[in-house]
Formats: C-alpha cells, sequence, structure tokens
C-alpha cells in the first residue's frame, strides 16, 4: 500500500499538530483510491472534539464531522480516504486505542510533535482483521503531482 | 424495507454499495439484517456483541442515542445511516 500526498499538505498537517500540541490534533484525508494506491488531494484539518482533558493523548472526530468530510469530498469529485493525526511527545505510530477504533479502508497517517515540533509523519491501514496496523510507504509528491 | 446508508470505508464489505435495503422494525433488527446480508460488516459494526462506541445510527437527522438506542423503532420508508466517529490517540 502506497499513501502518496503533497508536500504542502504535509506541511499543513504538521503545522496543525504543532499548533495543537499539547494535545492531539487530527483531521481527515480527502482523495481517490487507484490500483492499491491512496492519492491525497486535500486535507481538513478540525477541531479536536474530545473533552479538553483528554486531549493530550486522545483525539475524537465527530459524525457531523465526518459528514462534512463526505460533503467536502464528494463536492470535488472524491472521497474521504483516510484520517492524520498528531502524537505529542510520542513515536509516530497507532496505539492500541487506535487499533481499537480503526476503521478498515482508511490511510492513518500519524505526526509525531515532539516538543512543538513536527518531527515525523509515517503512514498505516488496518488490517481486514483488525489484529494489527500495516506500515503504508508515504510518498511524498510535489505540489503538481498527485 | 428501510434504507440504510454505509459510509464509504464499509463499503467493500456491503458488496460496494452505498445503499442497502434492510428489513425490521427496530434500528436493532435492521443491523442485524444488514449483517445477515454482509456478514464481514459484523466485525467492524460490533465488537463483543454490542455496537462499537465510534459506530453512530441516524434516523433521518436523529441520533439514535437520543431517541430509543436501538430500541427505536423504524418504518419501511425509514432512512437510516451509519455515519462512524474517528477516534484514536
Amino acid at each position: 500500500m502506497q499513501v502518496v500526498v503533497r508536500a504542502a499538505d504535509l506541511t499543513s498537517m504538521s503545522r496543525h499538530g504543532e499548533a495543537s500540541y499539547p494535545d492531539e490534533g487530527a483531521g481527515f484525508l480527502i482523495g481517490r483510491m487507484e490500483d492499491g494506491q491512496v492519492f491525497v488531494e486535500a486535507i481538513l484539518p478540525l477541531e479536536n472534539r474530545r473533552e479538553r482533558e483528554a486531549r493530550f493523548n486522545r483525539y475524537e472526530l465527530g459524525p457531523q464531522d465526518f459528514a462534512r468530510a463526505e460533503l467536502e469530498a464528494a463536492r470535488r469529485g472524491l472521497d474521504v480516504v483516510g484520517v492524520f493525526h498528531s502524537h505529542p511527545d510520542h513515536p509516530a505510530q497507532p496505539s492500541q486505542f487506535d487499533l481499537d477504533n480503526a476503521l478498515p479502508h482508511f490511510s492513518y497517517l500519524i505526526v509525531s510533535v515532539e516538543r512543538g515540533i513536527a518531527r515525523l509523519t509515517r503512514a498505516w491501514w488496518l488490517r481486514p482483521d483488525r489484529s494489527v496496523f500495516n506500515e503504508a510507504m508515504l510518498v511524498v509528491a510535489e505540489d503538481a503531482e498527485v | 424495507m428501510a434504507t440504510l446508508r454505509i459510509p464509504t470505508p464499509l463499503r467493500p464489505y456491503a458488496g460496494g454499495q452505498e445503499y442497502v435495503q434492510v428489513s425490521g422494525s427496530t434500528v436493532d433488527e435492521a443491523l442485524r439484517d444488514l449483517t445477515r446480508q454482509y456478514p464481514d460488516l459484523e466485525p467492524h459494526l460490533y465488537k463483543d456483541g454490542r455496537l462499537r462506541s465510534f459506530v453512530n445510527i441516524f434516523v433521518g437527522e436523529d441520533n439514535i442515542r437520543s431517541l430509543n438506542g436501538i430500541e427505536t423503532p423504524i418504518a419501511e420508508d425509514t432512512r437510516l445511516l451509519i455515519i462512524p466517529s474517528i477516534a484514536g490517540g
């Protein structure tokens, strides 16, 4: 599995994670899937709707956010293809909580933000049996290439 | 039969369909009919026999959490939607 994302969108995800620090930030990935590859055409950064005291290690995007993302994707002739979120002072790899709450056929991009600075973004997808995440290859494209 | 809308990430488990016809007089019966038709949906909707917390079911514009939960009655022309919350951390 390969996830292709524009450099500008990757930067925007990192900035959203930094702006949310020390809390987790999150948003949706909008794009298309072709031949087993995911092409991210746009991102939709959103407010973390988890209760304030839990946002340091939990994020939530509500059904109204998902509906909004679907409308935005449909407006562009695309689909909601995944989610990005940040891990403050934690590696860019999924937690058990991420695993328990993951959706299939979604790409999950995780940005590690260490002491307020975004360091690394990695891409993941849920195995169909829900046992584990597999890592996807994250390909950063020039802005015009996705 | 009521009509149920499947969100994008779950459509591969529903034959690629966006809308599925389901039978039943309650939300619970409709969802059980859905997983009877498409068994591969079951582990993504349920854990330990209960709807996963990120699975939101709307009857029209109303989340069933504000109605009668899975016992919310439905009619032949009811439009049901599965709209997930996204959670993690």
